[in-house]
């Protein structure tokens, strides 16, 4: 079980971590996400004892951790997993998993369990990018830590093994039963694999919630436009209800007072039509496969982005209808005085 | 938030005792006599000409043979890359003494083949030496900046509208005179603190007359010459920083095809260069030593020479390893780094000067192999510094951290990961220093306890008393530790070569 209570890092002036406070549970995983600088990463480093933390304390399986009272990496058994690896070049596969390790069955067991037994004698510079990040993770939970923390673990691997490899990964955390912190820069990976979410930006933790909170029901615009395509609509709250120009809607609870608001709409809670009340044009389309992504703008209003399944033909320059037809309520934010 | 790394004291004492000859020369230098007499100004005149000689001559041989191994199709490629290099592994004293006993009235050449031919001495005869020796400095840094270059380059100015002639102009050549000039210094720095070539050939250069003054017991004098020499080695040191060496990823090297040449018009002239260099000596010893066997040689003498460098590569190694790992951990260890290169700079004349007052001061170093040692450990601390630094900056950071949070301790972290994974630089430190320490002359010519002789002091004692046929052995022996020092600095550089090419994500 780890806790973080108002954990705060600077170096020198530049603030990197601001308050920054969670809970992680026993086998919960955790998904730590923001852009590139949010601090993700630094807290990861402060809860493996490789960093030290400025004000603010941890508690890493009832052991009390803070600024003066500070514990060195190997007395905290978490398990790191590194973004290149980090795998001893000089020891083979079953050595680098076993390196502190003297019952040699958990080496073997975490082994199997990632499907790297026929690699037990190969040197790390053999292997391919996916196997070292299969070793890498055996060898942090051969250690039986008591929490793995891993950092962008699938950023150096190419996109056909980060889906594969991402589902692995977490069959196996879960199979182990420990707690994980999985710091990533990719939103995907963050919702799909996260127990809960927590979106970062600027050392602060903007939200941390289960996926499908964070993403249906943002904290914030940032936390809004991070996870996923967003457009902000106008339009006016009266109790439950939204009226917008592409009509009615429902709004979350609480989520702002009545009076002007900006409506969040995603891709797939508007849809387009060539016939009816035209209110829009198409700018452009991509071709997705299965679906089709149209960019489409509202006559004196923002461009909307509008996902439709791909038998939907839509030509640039095409005067359309477009209709909110979400069928869950809509989260609004207060109109910002822009 | 980090505390200093425990590296810093340590290599901080290093660095200071890397300062010492320096300041001792300084006390005993300053004021020592006028620093610009008539006699200064002839010496300084005569060390000038003879450095433009060298590496006007090093450039000569250097740039042509660096293009023909980068650029032209040779057979036996690796081969004669590492034949041509090989004259930088010997020391240009074994060169020097070959040439002055062969050449001549009286020379070998004459005994031999009853060839009367003209002597090898004075200034052109060192200058000839010199740029026999240091010319692979040239060819090694001419040859990287010409392999160093995209021919795409080449390509995308002809594309461009240049000729091909104006496309080597404006494109290649600004790109590799920077590498001839890299080379031309480190020439030109090898020359001015050589001291044996000099001596051998009697031309008046800062470090024969160095050794004048010494004998003549003027030790403030030689301490002063040493600061006007030093000075010299600080202007070339500080041109050699300002020619910046730009990188960029190599894409297909530049290639030509000399149809029209036969490639022994560029194979017979290499291979006169190398017979100048290495097959005279090598003639010269074994005709000595058919004539006057082995006797006359005290095996003890080759023993000397290698304890003493067994003893200095592995004191080296010991001073080079926290300054190496304070390299590495952050801007301070850098700059103390940056202070053991001083050794570099000094010419051996010059550490020996410095060491010989130590030795004065300091009862108990007086004439001991310790105050030998330490001076081998100031003079070729950043061979080891360097080798041991580049397997450790290779060292991924993140195993440290790895190995910590998988449980081990600082000192086992260090144990298991950090020390086998940098022992091949240390070992590779070490033995590049026990090999030049077989080979020092200077320092230990002013150092060595009465009675001691290495291999190097007893060719000078052969060339002083005039019995050359004695030098057969030491010679010989000599030029075998050169060749395995050869072996060790290309094993290292293919090593270079190989390594792989890591993604460096922070």
């Amino acid at each position: 079980m780890l806790a973080v209570r108002d954990l705060c890092v600077r170096y020198g002036r530049t603030t990197v971590l601001d308050d920054v406070s969670f809970e992680l549970d026993d086998g919960e995983i955790l998904t730590l996400v923001g852009p590139t600088g949010c601090g993700k990463t630094t807290t990861l480093r402060v809860v493996a004892g490789l960093e030290r933390p400025g004000s603010g304390a941890l508690e890493i399986d009832g052991v009390h951790i803070d600024r003066d009272r500070f514990v060195p990496p190997e007395k905290r058994r978490t398990g790191l997993v590194f973004q290149d690896f980090a795998l001893f070049p000089h020891l083979c596969v079953a050595e680098n998993i076993g390196f502190r390790v003297r019952d040699r069955a958990r080496v073997t067991h975490w082994m199997r369990v990632l499907g790297i037994e026929p690699l037990a004698d190969a040197y790390p510079d053999t292997l391919s990018g996916g196997q070292k990040q299969r070793v890498a993770l055996a060898r942090s939970l051969a250690h039986e830590p008591s929490l793995i923390l891993l950092d962008e673990p699938l950023s150096n691997l190419d996109a056909a093994l980060k889906a594969e490899l991402r589902w692995e990964i977490r069959a196996a955390l879960k199979e182990a039963g420990v707690g994980a912190l999985w710091v990533t820069h990719d939103q995907d990976e963050a919702l799909s694999i996260g127990d809960r979410v927590g979106i970062m930006r600027a050392g602060r933790l903007e939200q941390l919630g289960p996926p499908e909170q964070c993403f249906s029901a943002p904290a914030s615009r940032f936390v809004a436009q991070f996870l996923g395509e967003a457009v902000f609509l106008p339009g006016e709250r009266r109790g439950d209800e939204l009226r917008t120009l592409l009509g009615a809607g429902t709004a979350r609870a609480g989520d702002s007072g009545d009076g002007p608001v900006d409506v969040l709409l995603r891709p797939d809670d508007v849809t387009l039509a060539a016939d009816g009340d035209t209110n829009a044009a198409v700018e452009w389309s991509r071709y997705e496969g299965g679906t089709r992504l149209y960019a489409a703008r509202l006559d004196d209003g923002p461009l909307l982005k509008v996902r439709t399944n791909h038998e939907t033909h839509l030509a640039p320059g095409e005067r359309v209808s477009a209709r909110i037809t979400a069928g869950h309520p809509l989260a609004a934010f207060p109109r910002e005085s822009a | 938030m980090r505390r200093a790394p425990l590296s810093y004291p340590l290599a901080a004492v290093v660095a200071a005792a890397a300062l010492l000859p320096v300041a001792v020369l300084l006390y005993l230098g300053v004021g020592a006599g006028p620093a610009l007499s008539p006699r200064a100004l002839g010496i300084l005149g005569e060390t000038a000409l003879l450095t433009g000689l060298s590496v006007a001559g090093a450039v000569l041989i250097g740039v042509p043979l660096a293009v023909a191994s980068a650029c032209i199709e040779l057979p036996l490629r690796r081969f004669w890359l590492v034949a041509l290099t090989a004259p930088l592994a010997m020391p240009s004293y074994i060169g020097a003494f070959a040439l002055f006993a062969a050449f001549g009235p009286g020379g070998e050449i004459e005994n031999l083949l009853g060839l009367t031919t003209p002597p090898v001495r004075g200034l052109w005869g060192a200058a000839l030496v010199m740029a026999l020796y240091t010319y692979p400095f040239v060819l090694l840094t001419t040859r990287a900046s010409l392999r160093g270059l995209d021919a795409g380059l080449v390509d995308a100015a002809r594309t461009l509208g240049l000729s091909l002639p104006m496309a080597l102009l404006r494109v290649v050549l600004p790109r590799v005179r920077n590498g001839i000039a890299a080379g031309a210094l480190l020439s030109a720095l090898y020359t001015l603190s050589d001291f044996a070539t000099p001596a051998i050939m009697q031309v008046d250069t800062f470090t024969r007359v160095i050794f004048i003054e010494y004998n003549a017991f003027g030790l403030s004098r030689a301490a002063l010459l040493s600061l006007q020499l030093l000075t010299l080695v600080a202007v070339v040191l500080f041109l050699e920083s300002r020619v910046g060496s730009e990188r960029e990823r190599p894409g297909r090297p530049l290639s030509l095809r000399l149809q029209a040449l036969p490639t022994t018009a560029v194979l017979v002239p290499a291979a006169l260069v190398l017979a100048a260099a290495i097959g005279l000596p090598l003639a010269v010893f074994g005709a000595w030593l058919a004539r006057e066997g082995t006797a006359g040689f005290d095996p003890a003498i080759a023993l000397n020479s290698a304890y003493t460098a067994a003893l200095a590569a592995l004191g080296t190694v010991i001073i080079a390893l926290p300054v190496a790992y304070a390299a590495s951990a952050g801007r301070f260890g850098r700059g103390l780094e940056r202070v053991t290169y001083l050794g570099f700079g000094i010419p051996g004349i010059v550490m020996g000067t410095a060491l010989v007052y130590v030795g004065l001061r300091v009862p108990f170093l007086y004439q001991t192999l310790a105050l030998l040692i330490l001076a081998y450990m100031l003079r070729f601390l950043p061979l080891a510094v360097g080798a041991v630094r580049s397997t450790n900056e290779r060292l991924d950071r993140n195993l440290v951290g790895a190995a910590r949070s998988l449980g081990a301790t600082p000192a086992e972290a260090f144990r298991r990961i950090t020390l086998p994974l940098t022992l091949r630089g240390i070992i590779a430190g070490a033995a590049l220093v026990f090999l030049e320490v077989m080979r020092e002359l200077p320092a230990t010519l002013l150092l060595r306890p009465t009675g001691f002789e290495s291999l190097a002091t007893e060719l000078w004692r052969v060339y002083e008393a005039g019995y050359f046929g004695r030098a057969a052995v030491p010679g010989l022996l000599l030029v075998l530790v050169s060749g395995l020092a050869l072996l060790v600095m290309t094993a290292g550089e293919q090593r270079i070569d190989n390594a792989p090419a890591r993604d460096r994500q922070r």
